[in-house]
Protein backbone atom coordinates (compact mmCIF):
# COMPACT_ATOMS: atom_id res chain seq x y z
CA UNK A 1 0.00 0.00 0.00
CA UNK A 2 2.82 2.39 0.88
CA UNK A 3 4.60 1.86 -2.17
CA UNK A 4 1.94 3.47 -4.66
CA UNK A 5 1.97 0.06 -6.55
CA UNK A 6 -1.79 -1.18 -5.54
CA UNK A 7 -3.47 -4.55 -6.90
CA UNK A 8 -6.27 -4.79 -8.51
CA UNK A 9 -8.07 -7.67 -6.69
CA UNK A 10 -8.81 -10.27 -9.68
CA UNK A 11 -12.51 -11.24 -10.44
CA UNK A 12 -13.62 -14.79 -8.75
CA UNK A 13 -13.36 -17.22 -11.69
CA UNK A 14 -14.25 -19.97 -9.78
CA UNK A 15 -17.68 -20.62 -11.22
CA UNK A 16 -16.75 -20.03 -15.08
CA UNK A 17 -16.21 -23.50 -15.18
CA UNK A 18 -19.49 -24.35 -13.35
CA UNK A 19 -21.13 -22.32 -15.56
CA UNK A 20 -19.43 -23.63 -18.91
CA UNK A 21 -20.36 -27.25 -17.55
CA UNK A 22 -23.96 -26.62 -17.18
CA UNK A 23 -23.67 -25.37 -21.06
CA UNK A 24 -22.25 -28.31 -22.13
CA UNK A 25 -24.28 -30.80 -20.27
CA UNK A 26 -27.12 -28.77 -22.24
CA UNK A 27 -25.61 -29.04 -25.32
CA UNK A 28 -25.27 -32.70 -25.04
CA UNK A 29 -28.64 -33.28 -23.94
CA UNK A 30 -30.47 -31.45 -26.76
CA UNK A 31 -28.80 -33.31 -29.15
CA UNK A 32 -29.35 -36.77 -28.00
CA UNK A 33 -32.53 -35.95 -27.45
CA UNK A 34 -33.73 -35.94 -31.56
CA UNK A 35 -33.62 -39.43 -31.70
CA UNK A 36 -35.05 -40.94 -34.69
CA UNK A 37 -38.32 -43.32 -34.34
CA UNK A 38 -40.29 -45.11 -36.30
CA UNK A 39 -41.54 -48.93 -37.73
CA UNK A 40 -39.50 -51.18 -38.69
CA UNK A 41 -39.23 -53.17 -41.25
CA UNK A 42 -37.38 -55.76 -43.73
CA UNK A 43 -37.90 -56.01 -47.31
CA UNK A 44 -37.72 -59.43 -49.16
CA UNK A 45 -34.86 -60.14 -51.45
CA UNK A 46 -34.65 -58.95 -54.67
CA UNK A 47 -34.29 -61.71 -57.27
CA UNK A 48 -35.31 -60.84 -60.58
CA UNK A 49 -35.67 -64.73 -61.43
CA UNK A 50 -38.50 -65.07 -59.02
CA UNK A 51 -40.74 -62.61 -60.12
CA UNK A 52 -42.44 -63.99 -62.32
CA UNK A 53 -42.81 -67.18 -60.58
CA UNK A 54 -46.22 -67.48 -58.86
CA UNK A 55 -46.23 -68.68 -55.48
CA UNK A 56 -48.29 -71.37 -54.63
CA UNK A 57 -50.07 -70.47 -51.54
CA UNK A 58 -53.54 -72.29 -50.40
CA UNK A 59 -55.84 -69.88 -50.20
CA UNK A 60 -56.79 -70.30 -47.10
CA UNK A 61 -53.44 -69.20 -46.03
CA UNK A 62 -53.69 -65.96 -47.71
CA UNK A 63 -55.65 -62.38 -46.08
CA UNK A 64 -55.05 -59.86 -49.11
CA UNK A 65 -55.56 -56.18 -47.71
CA UNK A 66 -56.31 -53.56 -50.14
CA UNK A 67 -55.74 -49.93 -50.03
CA UNK A 68 -57.42 -48.18 -53.38
CA UNK A 69 -56.47 -45.15 -54.59
CA UNK A 70 -59.73 -43.69 -52.69
CA UNK A 71 -57.62 -44.63 -49.92
CA UNK A 72 -60.55 -47.57 -48.45
CA UNK A 73 -59.65 -50.63 -47.05
CA UNK A 74 -60.69 -53.77 -48.68
CA UNK A 75 -60.12 -57.03 -46.69
CA UNK A 76 -60.12 -60.12 -48.07
CA UNK A 77 -59.42 -64.05 -46.16
CA UNK A 78 -61.37 -67.16 -45.59
CA UNK A 79 -64.45 -65.52 -43.66
CA UNK A 80 -64.16 -61.75 -44.93
CA UNK A 81 -64.23 -59.99 -47.69
CA UNK A 82 -65.71 -56.45 -47.40
CA UNK A 83 -64.29 -52.77 -47.03
CA UNK A 84 -63.46 -52.14 -43.10
CA UNK A 85 -62.20 -49.21 -41.25
CA UNK A 86 -58.38 -48.85 -40.24
CA UNK A 87 -59.90 -49.54 -36.65
CA UNK A 88 -61.37 -53.56 -37.61
CA UNK A 89 -58.13 -54.10 -39.10
CA UNK A 90 -56.28 -55.01 -36.30
CA UNK A 91 -58.83 -57.59 -34.82
CA UNK A 92 -59.42 -58.94 -38.30
CA UNK A 93 -55.55 -59.58 -38.64
CA UNK A 94 -55.37 -61.01 -34.91
CA UNK A 95 -58.11 -63.84 -35.90
CA UNK A 96 -56.73 -64.87 -39.31
CA UNK A 97 -53.16 -65.20 -37.80
CA UNK A 98 -53.88 -66.72 -34.65
CA UNK A 99 -56.80 -68.84 -35.96
CA UNK A 100 -58.15 -69.62 -32.23
CA UNK A 101 -60.71 -71.90 -33.20
CA UNK A 102 -59.23 -73.85 -35.70
CA UNK A 103 -61.66 -72.26 -38.25
CA UNK A 104 -61.05 -74.91 -42.00
CA UNK A 105 -61.29 -71.34 -43.64
CA UNK A 106 -58.55 -69.43 -41.88
CA UNK A 107 -54.94 -70.75 -41.84
CA UNK A 108 -54.01 -74.07 -41.13
CA UNK A 109 -52.23 -74.83 -37.80
CA UNK A 110 -49.56 -77.38 -38.11
CA UNK A 111 -46.62 -77.88 -35.46
CA UNK A 112 -43.71 -76.13 -35.56
CA UNK A 113 -39.98 -76.97 -34.99
CA UNK A 114 -38.82 -73.19 -33.05
CA UNK A 115 -34.80 -73.38 -32.37
CA UNK A 116 -34.42 -73.37 -28.58
CA UNK A 117 -38.05 -74.01 -27.64
CA UNK A 118 -39.31 -76.88 -29.22
CA UNK A 119 -42.90 -77.46 -31.03
CA UNK A 120 -45.73 -75.52 -31.12
CA UNK A 121 -48.87 -75.71 -33.08
CA UNK A 122 -49.20 -72.32 -35.42
CA UNK A 123 -50.13 -70.59 -38.75
CA UNK A 124 -46.83 -70.75 -39.50
CA UNK A 125 -47.53 -70.61 -43.55
CA UNK A 126 -49.80 -67.43 -43.35
CA UNK A 127 -49.35 -64.37 -45.56
CA UNK A 128 -50.42 -61.05 -45.34
CA UNK A 129 -50.31 -59.80 -48.80
CA UNK A 130 -50.90 -55.82 -48.42
CA UNK A 131 -51.29 -54.25 -51.57
CA UNK A 132 -51.22 -50.56 -52.99
CA UNK A 133 -52.10 -48.46 -55.57
CA UNK A 134 -49.58 -46.05 -57.08
CA UNK A 135 -52.04 -42.93 -55.99
CA UNK A 136 -52.37 -44.27 -52.02
CA UNK A 137 -52.26 -42.08 -49.84
CA UNK A 138 -48.86 -43.02 -47.89
CA UNK A 139 -50.40 -42.35 -44.40
CA UNK A 140 -52.83 -44.67 -44.79
CA UNK A 141 -50.70 -47.17 -45.91
CA UNK A 142 -48.51 -46.14 -42.59
CA UNK A 143 -51.66 -47.00 -40.73
CA UNK A 144 -52.20 -50.33 -42.09
CA UNK A 145 -48.69 -51.15 -41.60
CA UNK A 146 -49.20 -50.28 -38.01
CA UNK A 147 -52.18 -51.65 -37.04
CA UNK A 148 -50.72 -55.06 -38.41
CA UNK A 149 -47.77 -54.84 -36.33
CA UNK A 150 -50.12 -54.24 -33.33
CA UNK A 151 -51.95 -57.89 -33.98
CA UNK A 152 -48.70 -59.23 -34.24
CA UNK A 153 -47.58 -57.44 -31.02
CA UNK A 154 -50.46 -58.25 -29.32
CA UNK A 155 -50.63 -62.22 -30.14
CA UNK A 156 -47.07 -62.14 -29.30
CA UNK A 157 -47.64 -60.63 -25.62
CA UNK A 158 -50.48 -62.76 -25.28
CA UNK A 159 -48.44 -66.19 -26.06
CA UNK A 160 -45.60 -64.96 -23.75
CA UNK A 161 -48.17 -64.42 -20.79
CA UNK A 162 -49.78 -67.54 -21.69
CA UNK A 163 -46.08 -69.34 -22.29
CA UNK A 164 -43.63 -67.76 -20.21
CA UNK A 165 -45.76 -66.36 -17.77
CA UNK A 166 -44.77 -62.95 -18.45
CA UNK A 167 -44.98 -59.80 -20.86
CA UNK A 168 -43.17 -60.08 -24.28
CA UNK A 169 -41.03 -57.09 -23.06
CA UNK A 170 -39.88 -58.52 -20.07
CA UNK A 171 -39.00 -62.04 -21.86
CA UNK A 172 -35.19 -62.19 -22.23
CA UNK A 173 -34.17 -60.44 -25.34
CA UNK A 174 -31.51 -63.38 -26.18
CA UNK A 175 -33.07 -66.72 -25.44
CA UNK A 176 -36.97 -66.01 -24.89
CA UNK A 177 -38.15 -63.14 -27.47
CA UNK A 178 -37.21 -64.83 -30.59
CA UNK A 179 -38.66 -67.63 -29.84
CA UNK A 180 -41.82 -66.00 -28.91
CA UNK A 181 -41.87 -64.22 -32.88
CA UNK A 182 -40.90 -67.68 -34.43
CA UNK A 183 -44.45 -68.32 -33.37
CA UNK A 184 -46.12 -65.70 -34.46
CA UNK A 185 -43.53 -64.42 -37.53
CA UNK A 186 -43.86 -61.40 -39.40
CA UNK A 187 -45.47 -62.31 -42.62
CA UNK A 188 -46.52 -59.47 -43.94
CA UNK A 189 -45.37 -59.35 -48.00
CA UNK A 190 -44.96 -55.88 -49.09
CA UNK A 191 -45.44 -56.52 -52.82
CA UNK A 192 -44.71 -54.50 -55.73
CA UNK A 193 -48.06 -52.43 -56.56
CA UNK A 194 -51.09 -55.06 -57.92
CA UNK A 195 -49.15 -58.10 -57.97
CA UNK A 196 -48.38 -60.47 -55.49
CA UNK A 197 -45.42 -60.65 -53.87
CA UNK A 198 -43.26 -63.78 -52.36
CA UNK A 199 -43.64 -64.40 -49.03
CA UNK A 200 -40.58 -64.10 -46.33
CA UNK B 1 2.29 -28.87 -1.09
CA UNK B 2 1.25 -25.94 -3.78
CA UNK B 3 -2.33 -26.12 -5.36
CA UNK B 4 -2.96 -27.06 -8.33
CA UNK B 5 -3.65 -24.40 -10.87
CA UNK B 6 -7.50 -24.71 -12.19
CA UNK B 7 -7.34 -21.30 -13.69
CA UNK B 8 -7.15 -22.91 -17.54
CA UNK B 9 -10.01 -25.05 -16.09
CA UNK B 10 -12.94 -22.79 -17.84
CA UNK B 11 -10.79 -22.56 -20.97
CA UNK B 12 -10.34 -26.14 -21.27
CA UNK B 13 -14.49 -26.71 -20.95
CA UNK B 14 -15.14 -24.14 -23.48
CA UNK B 15 -12.99 -25.82 -25.86
CA UNK B 16 -15.20 -28.99 -25.32
CA UNK B 17 -18.63 -26.92 -25.63
CA UNK B 18 -17.50 -25.39 -28.13
CA UNK B 19 -16.74 -28.84 -30.17
CA UNK B 20 -20.03 -29.91 -29.21
CA UNK B 21 -21.34 -27.03 -30.46
CA UNK B 22 -19.93 -27.45 -34.10
CA UNK B 23 -20.34 -30.97 -34.26
CA UNK B 24 -24.02 -31.28 -33.53
CA UNK B 25 -25.02 -28.24 -36.07
CA UNK B 26 -22.71 -29.69 -38.52
CA UNK B 27 -24.22 -33.22 -38.97
CA UNK B 28 -27.99 -31.45 -39.93
CA UNK B 29 -28.72 -31.77 -43.24
CA UNK B 30 -30.68 -29.42 -44.88
CA UNK B 31 -33.66 -30.15 -45.29
CA UNK B 32 -35.16 -29.24 -48.87
CA UNK B 33 -38.23 -31.05 -48.51
CA UNK B 34 -41.16 -30.56 -46.29
CA UNK B 35 -41.31 -33.73 -44.45
CA UNK B 36 -44.07 -34.44 -41.84
CA UNK B 37 -43.90 -38.08 -40.61
CA UNK B 38 -47.16 -39.61 -39.75
CA UNK B 39 -47.73 -40.59 -36.31
CA UNK B 40 -48.03 -43.72 -34.61
CA UNK B 41 -49.00 -45.31 -31.34
CA UNK B 42 -47.68 -48.51 -29.67
CA UNK B 43 -45.53 -49.46 -32.35
CA UNK B 44 -42.95 -46.95 -32.81
CA UNK B 45 -39.45 -47.60 -31.70
CA UNK B 46 -36.39 -45.80 -31.01
CA UNK B 47 -33.62 -46.00 -33.51
CA UNK B 48 -31.04 -46.64 -31.57
CA UNK B 49 -27.11 -46.22 -33.11
CA UNK B 50 -27.01 -43.43 -35.39
CA UNK B 51 -24.52 -44.31 -36.92
CA UNK B 52 -26.05 -47.08 -38.70
CA UNK B 53 -28.84 -44.95 -39.83
CA UNK B 54 -29.01 -43.16 -43.60
CA UNK B 55 -31.84 -41.07 -44.16
CA UNK B 56 -33.80 -41.03 -47.12
CA UNK B 57 -36.57 -37.77 -47.28
CA UNK B 58 -39.63 -37.94 -49.48
CA UNK B 59 -41.62 -34.86 -49.93
CA UNK B 60 -42.76 -31.87 -51.85
CA UNK B 61 -39.99 -28.99 -52.02
CA UNK B 62 -39.69 -26.35 -49.84
CA UNK B 63 -41.48 -23.28 -50.83
CA UNK B 64 -37.83 -21.76 -51.69
CA UNK B 65 -37.30 -24.42 -54.07
CA UNK B 66 -40.98 -24.66 -55.34
CA UNK B 67 -40.01 -22.39 -58.22
CA UNK B 68 -37.45 -24.90 -59.38
CA UNK B 69 -38.25 -28.35 -58.51
CA UNK B 70 -42.26 -27.82 -58.32
CA UNK B 71 -44.38 -28.69 -56.25
CA UNK B 72 -44.28 -33.10 -56.70
CA UNK B 73 -42.79 -34.71 -54.22
CA UNK B 74 -39.43 -35.05 -54.86
CA UNK B 75 -36.27 -37.50 -53.12
CA UNK B 76 -33.49 -36.02 -51.13
CA UNK B 77 -30.40 -38.01 -50.28
CA UNK B 78 -27.96 -36.10 -48.79
CA UNK B 79 -28.79 -32.65 -49.72
CA UNK B 80 -29.35 -33.18 -53.14
CA UNK B 81 -32.47 -33.61 -54.55
CA UNK B 82 -32.13 -37.17 -56.75
CA UNK B 83 -34.47 -39.86 -58.93
CA UNK B 84 -34.95 -42.89 -57.71
CA UNK B 85 -32.02 -44.94 -59.62
CA UNK B 86 -29.55 -42.46 -57.92
CA UNK B 87 -30.47 -44.63 -54.35
CA UNK B 88 -27.99 -47.45 -55.54
CA UNK B 89 -25.31 -45.27 -55.34
CA UNK B 90 -26.24 -43.56 -52.25
CA UNK B 91 -26.55 -46.68 -50.65
CA UNK B 92 -23.34 -48.07 -51.74
CA UNK B 93 -21.79 -44.96 -50.54
CA UNK B 94 -23.57 -44.78 -47.04
CA UNK B 95 -21.96 -48.59 -46.96
CA UNK B 96 -18.64 -47.73 -47.97
CA UNK B 97 -18.13 -45.21 -45.06
CA UNK B 98 -19.40 -47.75 -42.34
CA UNK B 99 -16.99 -49.94 -40.86
CA UNK B 100 -17.26 -53.85 -41.80
CA UNK B 101 -19.29 -55.37 -39.35
CA UNK B 102 -21.47 -52.84 -39.35
CA UNK B 103 -22.21 -52.96 -43.06
CA UNK B 104 -25.39 -55.67 -42.67
CA UNK B 105 -26.93 -53.67 -39.78
CA UNK B 106 -27.24 -50.78 -42.16
CA UNK B 107 -30.89 -49.53 -41.58
CA UNK B 108 -32.48 -47.09 -44.29
CA UNK B 109 -34.89 -44.08 -42.53
CA UNK B 110 -37.55 -43.52 -45.06
CA UNK B 111 -38.49 -39.97 -43.68
CA UNK B 112 -42.06 -39.72 -45.85
CA UNK B 113 -44.59 -36.97 -45.85
CA UNK B 114 -47.50 -38.22 -45.27
CA UNK B 115 -49.54 -36.47 -48.12
CA UNK B 116 -46.86 -38.25 -50.55
CA UNK B 117 -48.64 -41.09 -52.65
CA UNK B 118 -47.32 -44.64 -52.53
CA UNK B 119 -45.85 -44.37 -56.03
CA UNK B 120 -42.70 -42.92 -55.54
CA UNK B 121 -42.58 -44.53 -51.90
CA UNK B 122 -42.60 -48.04 -54.24
CA UNK B 123 -40.31 -47.23 -56.40
CA UNK B 124 -37.88 -46.10 -53.94
CA UNK B 125 -38.01 -49.79 -52.08
CA UNK B 126 -37.68 -51.33 -55.00
CA UNK B 127 -34.55 -49.53 -55.48
CA UNK B 128 -33.38 -50.26 -52.22
CA UNK B 129 -34.16 -54.02 -52.94
CA UNK B 130 -31.84 -53.77 -55.93
CA UNK B 131 -29.14 -52.21 -53.61
CA UNK B 132 -29.51 -54.88 -51.13
CA UNK B 133 -30.31 -52.42 -48.08
CA UNK B 134 -33.60 -54.52 -46.51
CA UNK B 135 -33.17 -53.21 -43.32
CA UNK B 136 -35.61 -50.22 -43.55
CA UNK B 137 -37.80 -48.00 -41.39
CA UNK B 138 -40.98 -46.20 -41.96
CA UNK B 139 -39.76 -43.05 -39.99
CA UNK B 140 -42.53 -41.71 -37.45
CA UNK B 141 -43.70 -39.59 -34.78
CA UNK B 142 -44.99 -41.27 -31.51
CA UNK B 143 -48.21 -40.19 -30.42
CA UNK B 144 -49.49 -40.65 -26.72
CA UNK B 145 -53.27 -40.67 -27.08
CA UNK B 146 -53.10 -43.90 -28.83
CA UNK B 147 -51.79 -45.73 -26.02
Amino acid sequence: MGKGKRKVPGLNQSSTADISFILLIFFLVTTSMDTDSGLSRRLPEWNPDEVEQEMKIKERNVMTVQVNKFNEIFVKNGVINRQIEVSELKDIAKEFIANPDDNPNLPVIEPFEIEGYGTVNTTIKHVISLQTDRTTNYEIYFQVQHELSKAYSELRDAWARRVFGKHYIDCDEKTEQPVVRGVYSNKISEAEPKQYGTAQ
Amino acid sequence: MPELNTSSLPDLIFTVLFFFMMVTSMRDVEVKVQVKTPTGGSEIEKLERKSLVSHIYIGPPSKQYRAIYGAAPRIQLNEFFAEPEAIREFVSSERESMFEKDKPLMKMSLKIDQGVQMGIVTDVKQELRKARALNIVYSAGKDNKDK
